[in-house]
């Protein structure tokens, strides 16, 4: 079935892998700064809001779903945008589980190089946008293993999307949502498929975080 | 390319550290001029490495002034400090220095035939393009040394350096120190080795338990030291 290019199995991983993509990156830029600004900053309370940033790494996909849906359901506060069960909402609720991830990688990430260059910058008089370019830029390598992280789960994950997008055929079904409806259907071979599919890209993220980890070692950064 | 002030000559005014109730510089009071190298000695614990971050500015004095030709401003201008563990940025040796002279207001333009020329001084043109990380310690020292020359400093101020090195490697380090201080750099460096003092010190601060018991030129304090301390440090004894 993979191999013979099945129109509505590649659809599938089409919207899967471009709802993912957008949650990560609208993460990205909401979670990274975050991070970064948890990191150096100082304020009462802020021992709380890691603890609980980390624990919200935690978050029950069903749990940000049911929130996502009370949010845009025709009565709720944001039901005029009219966004619930497309592949808009999909993407809201996964950037809503993974901005704790890829801020909480982010905090712990530059808070440790922070502590490792906070001298030495201030030796070299590095200013404060100095200081915040160079640790983003000498963690990078951190960073992107945080962004996988953070993409592994938004693929992988099946009850957000499930609640918010209403798995609709040909328009919000992902590949994590078919495999759940093609199995209770009894359709083995599609929700084998799609689950390969699935298995294979988990894989290969996996595969790139441990290269780049790998790559970086041997170069030192 | 240098800025008009000057950060010469370095004064402090009775100026004491603590650290909640632990009194780590006590009363300090001393000038450093234009000269040979200035060595900061005395027994570990003893303020050595608070002495240079405060020389640095990178501190403030809980009590007392310091001042850098007149100026109390702590911007580190013509100032540099070599870590006694220098922290390699993650990136390559040439980028180390080229990150260097880029805070210190070096233009672009200017910088490739500073980084050529400063890696020279320290002997690591061969590994320009090497991880800074994958050097050897005596390496990193170096490149830490080429790091604080980017400054183009007045004053280059050094922890022990070549405290955890072997003798050829503090040898090169050493032999770089001496090349600053003749091109005209004051350098005020720490160290417990007898030995460095001897091959390097113009004059000497001798530091126990965060008080100044000893100023004196190298020569008077290695043959007349005036306090006991100081003589058992001499005489090669342990310091307490």
């Amino acid at each position: 079935m993979i191999a013979s290019g099945d129109a509505t199995l590649f659809a599938i991983v089409r919207l899967s892998l471009a709802v993912s993509l957008a949650a990560v990156a609208l993460s990205a830029v909401i979670g990274m700064p975050l991070g970064a600004a948890l990191a150096l900053l100082r304020f009462p309370g802020r021992a709380a809001v890691v603890i609980c940033l980390n624990a919200l790494m935690g978050l029950p996909p069903v749990v940000v779903g049911l929130a996502v849906y009370l949010l845009l359901s025709r009565s709720g506060p944001l039901g005029s945008l009219g966004l619930l069960f497309t592949p808009s909402a999909m993407v809201i609720a996964q950037t809503l589980l993974i901005v704790p991830i890829i801020a909480a990688l982010t905090r712990q990430t530059i808070e440790d190089l922070w502590v490792e260059y906070r001298d030495e910058m201030a030796a070299m008089a590095v200013g404060p946008v100095g200081r915040i370019a160079t640790l983003l830029w000498d963690a990078r390598i951190s960073l992107l293993t945080a962004l996988l992280a953070g993409f592994g789960r938004a693929a992988a994950e099946v009850g957000a999307v499930m609640i918010v997008g209403g798995n609709i055929d040909g328009f919000t079904r992902t590949m994590t949502t078919a495999v759940a409806l093609e199995t209770s259907k009894g359709n083995l071979p599609l929700a084998l498929g799609l689950g390969l599919i699935l298995l294979g890209i988990v894989l290969a993220i996996n595969a790139a975080a441990w290269a780049m980890r790998a790559w970086s070692e041997r170069l030192g950064v | 390319m240098r800025a008009p002030a000057t950060d010469l000559p370095l004064v402090l005014d009775r100026v004491s550290l603590q650290a909640g109730a632990t009194v780590i510089l006590d009363q300090i009071s001393l000038a450093i001029v234009q000269g040979p190298p200035t060595l900061i000695v005395g027994p570990n614990g003893s303020g050595k490495t608070s002495l240079l971050r405060l020389c640095l500015g990178l501190v403030q004095p809980t009590t007392g002034r310091i001042s850098w030709g007149g100026r109390t401003d702590a911007a580190p201008l013509r100032r540099a400090l070599v870590f006694q563990r220098p922290v390699m940025l993650r990136r390559s040796v040439a980028a180390n220095v080229d990150y260097a002279l880029s805070h210190a207001g070096i233009a672009r333009g200017g910088r490739p035939e500073r980084i050529d020329d400063l890696l020279e001084r320290v002997g690591l043109s061969a590994l320009a393009a090497r991880p800074a990380r994958r050097l050897s310690g005596g390496e990193q020292q170096r490149l830490a040394l080429a790091r604080a020359l980017a400054r183009d400093p007045e004053i280059l101020l050094l922890d022990e350096p070549t405290a955890s090195l072997d003798p050829a490697a503090t040898r090169a380090v050493e032999d770089i120190v001496l090349m600053a201080a003749q091109s005209g750099i004051k350098v005020v460096m720490s160290s417990h080795d007898l030995g460095q003092v001897r091959r390097l010190a113009g004059d000497v601060i001798f530091l126990v338990h965060g008080r100044l018991r000893e100023r004196s030129r190298a020569i008077d304090f290695l043959e007349t030291p005036a306090t006991p301390e100081a003589a058992a440090f001499v005489r090669g004894e342990l310091v307490l």
